[in-house]
């Protein structure tokens, strides 16, 4: 493997694996809050059960994605030192900033997992809100960075020299809005699913109904809202690529040629030296309105862009895909539970197994949907300015860390699920004994 | 602004090897404990550091955000020159940080706990022990921008006797943080006075590898002597260190515990004073006499300005928190038992 392949792939392995955590992190903390406020309001010992049960899971994300995390920020100077050292001053930032927001969260998740029966009730119920809003505070500044990557802003760029540097309006960059909200809403919907569904596989298995039942509905709940404002997120995304980065956009769906009228074209397989996409679903003028807001809109082929700067055209195009595709079916189950809430049916099985095989699929469309924005950015790792190509460490043997950091991030997830299986299958002797036994611990 | 700035590296590095140090020494300290107190130990241990763990860490962070929003320049040349530690290192971190959650969360009590105290231990050695390797490369001057070669640039710009020193040193000096910080959790004499000879013996590793410090510094040829000793200010340094450790040992068995911190982190403090004063602003000495200054290798105005401005907003908002957060996890047991 050569080392620019294997920094890529290190980099990739890396956030992608980051990403999981983060989200969970960024998302359970409000689902706690609501099941413990739940508890407060109630009384009722499940939703304490359920409370504890979840930050216990939470715990275990939030080290592991404190970890990563920790990792990206060396990695990031360890793989593209260029980069760093003329990007550095320039996105930092959100970077400045994030480093507090994670370590408000650091503090409030102190209070918050080791506070019961030592404040206040509600004292302690904020300090699990603060856990959350500052984890959600700071997945938007980390997006907002990848988005000044894709949107560069904030200096001028001069014979190679960057000058004039402005942190804040770099940081406040085209791309920063669209792209911070469509993470945030994906970050509910993967974590929603995810959760849910391992709750409605606790029910239908009929292992402490009432303990799941309560905890799915949180989870769902959370998860639908989320998958219902997920697509229009997507389409504003969208139209801001078609904008910012039009090559990105050509990739996304394999659009080799500049027209007007450009159909939306679905699935296929992407042939780019023939220019073509064989086997694919042909929507006119689908594109140029999504893109545009217009059927008859002109938009840019791959044709417009010289070769040298083309993306992985069937990779961004594949990934797009799977995103949209997937986010169509969550948003067809989202619907169907609302129904089903409606008719109050949302005990059925069949909903119930609906749900399980929904488990990985928020987690498979984030993991697309960075695919997309990340190698639809390709050959640029600062869009337009710098290649990537030009940024990677000159150190050679790269390929020896990548293979080192896979391995520990496979035996790392497989603890982290061999973990979470020793939670759940310990659930009913941990909150379901009768009142009044001892803790367990 | 850049006062600010230069101020904030240096106190998060300071904070780091004081409170992420006591952190890896907890783990030091449980590797050097007979099998008999191990978890007696390990309760204490996690007693204390469990609620503020996570926060410990994060002045690692703020150090390496700093470096690379305020002088990418150095953050660059430090990244491409020590890769191969600064990868251990993390690796370390990974290993430590999961196993230690690991070994609190699992639900199940088992076999699997061996693993994780093992890991867990051996990474508590492993991290700090590349976090000074790291330190004491970058003012050795064996880091050469022009180096042809891969060994020359990628392995001698840290594998010395004099950073390794400093690496070993790096692990005492956590240690010995770590027992005297755990002096004041304990709850009986018995328990104490295992703490206190915990203390005793770490410190007499730190002399012992101070020595070996100054040892290889003398055999590279790195001025130490001079830096420490050539100027009043740390002469000075010196002696403020050895007095608080002259008191720290009077005090160790009837003391209090928080003087008996704050005697400790004083005396790692003018370590670190005495360790960099001499040459700042050059936060990395090169090979053939060139250095990378934190004056001359920063960003430009108004990135320092901003991250200056950040990094002030974040302490008012961070430091109040934490300072209550240690303070509440100060008072013993909680009024109801705790889930954890
Ligand atoms: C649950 C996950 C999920 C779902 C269901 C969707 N997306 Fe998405 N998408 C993401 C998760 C995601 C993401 C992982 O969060 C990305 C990567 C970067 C970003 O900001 O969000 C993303 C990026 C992303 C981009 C690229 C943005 C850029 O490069 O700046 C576009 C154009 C879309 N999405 C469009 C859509 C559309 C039209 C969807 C219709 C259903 C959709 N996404 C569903
Ligand atoms: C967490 C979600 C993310 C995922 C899954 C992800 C995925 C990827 C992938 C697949 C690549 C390789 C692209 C290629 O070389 O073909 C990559 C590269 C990279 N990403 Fe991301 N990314 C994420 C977020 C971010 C963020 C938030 C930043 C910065 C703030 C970032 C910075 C980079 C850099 C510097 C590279 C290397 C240069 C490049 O290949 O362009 N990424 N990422
Ligand atoms: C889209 C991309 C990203 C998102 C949404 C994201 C979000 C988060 C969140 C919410 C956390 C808190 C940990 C948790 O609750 O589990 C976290 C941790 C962390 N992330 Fe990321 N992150 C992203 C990418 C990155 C990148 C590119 C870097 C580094 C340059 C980074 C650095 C960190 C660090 C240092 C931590 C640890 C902080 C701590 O100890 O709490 N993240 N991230």
């Amino acid at each position: 493997m050569d080392d620019f392949l294997a920094a890529r792939s290190q980099m990739a392995l890396s956030l992608g694996f980051h990403i999981v955590f983060s989200c969970i992190g960024m998302v359970m903390p409000f689902f706690m809050a609501v099941s413990h406020y739940l508890w407060l309001k109630t009384n009722a010992m499940v939703y304490q059960n359920v409370t504890k049960a979840w930050s216990k899971g939470v715990a275990i994300f939030f080290a592991v994605g404190a970890v990563s995390g920790t990792v990206l920020s060396f990695e990031l100077g360890l793989l593209w030192p260029t980069f760093m050292k003329h990007a550095g001053p320039i996105f930092g930032m959100p970077f400045s900033l994030e480093g507090t927001a994670f370590f408000i969260e650091a503090i409030a998740l102190g209070f918050y997992l080791y506070g019961w029966g030592r404040f206040n009730p509600w004292f302690h119920w904020v300090t699990g809100v603060v856990v959350g809003i500052s984890g959600l505070t700071s997945g938007i500044l980390v997006v907002a960075a990848n988005a000044w990557m894709n949107s560069p802003a904030g200096f001028d760029f001069v014979n190679g020299q960057y000058l004039n540097v402005d942190p804040i309006q770099a940081m406040f960059n085209k791309a920063w809005f669209s792209q911070a909200l469509h993470m945030s809403i994906a970050a509910f919907a993967a974590t929603g699913f995810a959760v849910a569904g391992v709750h409605a596989l606790m029910i239908l298995k009929n292992k402490n109904v009432d303990f799941h039942r309560k905890a799915f509905k949180i989870a769902a709940l959370f998860a639908c809202l989320a998958a219902i404002l997920q697509p229009l997120s997507g389409d504003h995304s969208a139209k801001d690529v078609a904008q910012r980065q039009p090559a990105k956009l050509a990739a996304m769906e394999a659009h080799f040629r500049t027209e007007k009228r450009a159909a939306l074209v679905i699935g296929g397989i992407p042939d780019a030296d023939a220019e073509r996409v064989n086997y694919a679903i042909k929507i006119p003028g689908g594109l140029s309105f999504l893109a545009h807001g217009d059927f008859d809109a002109e938009v840019k082929g791959l044709d417009q862009i010289p070769k040298a700067f083309h993306p992985p055209v069937a990779i961004t195009h594949y990934a797009f895909q799977i995103m949209v595709g997937l986010g169509m079916a969550m948003l067809l189950l989202s619907l169907l539970y609302l129904w089903a809430l409606w008719k109050k049916k949302t005990d059925r099985s069949w909903l119930l197994k609906l749900f399980v095989v929904a488990i990985p699929l928020g987690f498979i469309a984030v993991e697309a949907g960075w695919t997309v924005t990340e190698v639809g950015r390709q050959p640029w790792i600062i869009y337009g300015i710098m290649r990537t190509a030009d940024a990677v460490t000159p150190m050679p043997g790269i390929a020896y860390s990548f293979y080192l950091f896979t391995a520990v991030y496979l035996s790392l997830a497989g603890v982290v699920v061999f973990m979470l299986y020793r939670q759940i299958k310990m659930v009913d002797q941990l909150y379901d004994r009768p009142q009044g036994v001892k803790e367990y611990h | 602004m850049l006062t600010v700035v230069i101020i904030f590296l240096w106190a998060s590095l300071l904070l780091y090897l004081l409170l992420g140090g006591a952190d890896f020494g907890a783990g030091i300290i449980e590797v050097f404990t007979s099998r008999a107190n191990k978890t007696q130990t390990r309760k204490t241990l996690y007693r204390a550091i469990g609620p503020i763990w996570e926060a410990n860490h994060m002045w690692l962070i703020i150090a390496i955000v700093i470096l690379f929003v305020g002088f990418p320049a150095i953050y660059a040349t430090m990244s491409v020159h020590l890769h191969i530690p600064l990868t251990i290192m993390l690796l370390g971190i990974i290993a430590r940080g999961t196993a230690f959650s690991f070994r609190h969360y699992d639900a199940v009590v088992d076999d699997m706990q061996h693993l994780y105290n093992r890991i867990f231990g051996i990474s508590s050695v492993i991290t700090p022990l590349f976090l000074g390797i790291i330190a004491g490369s970058t003012v050795s001057r064996h880091i050469d921008p022009q180096a042809r070669t891969f060994l020359d640039a990628y392995i001698f710009s840290w594998l010395h006797p004099f950073p390794i020193a400093v690496g070993l040193f790096t692990v005492a000096i956590c240690g010995f943080l770590a027992a005297v910080y755990l002096v004041g959790e304990t709850d009986t004499p018995s328990e104490r006075q295992q703490f206190v000879d915990k203390v005793k013996g770490m410190n007499i590793l730190a002399v012992v590898c101070g020595g070996l410090v100054f040892l290889a510094a003398y055999w590279e040829g790195i001025p130490l002597m001079d830096w420490v000793f050539g100027h009043p200010l740390g002469l000075l340094g010196v002696l403020a260190a050895s007095a608080s450790l002259v008191l720290l040992w009077y005090l160790l068995l009837h003391g209090k515990g928080t003087v008996l911190r704050l005697l400790a982190g004083f005396q790692v403090m003018m370590i670190l004073f005495v360790a960099t004063y001499r040459h700042f602003p050059n936060l990395v000495l090169l090979k053939g006499g060139g250095y990378l200054s934190l004056l001359e290798h920063r960003g430009q105005d108004k990135t320092i300005q901003a991250l200056g401005l950040a990094l002030l907003l974040g302490s008012v908002l961070i430091l109040p928190a934490l300072i209550y957060l240690i303070y509440s996890f100060q008072k013993k047991e909680p009024k109801q038992a705790p889930v954890y």
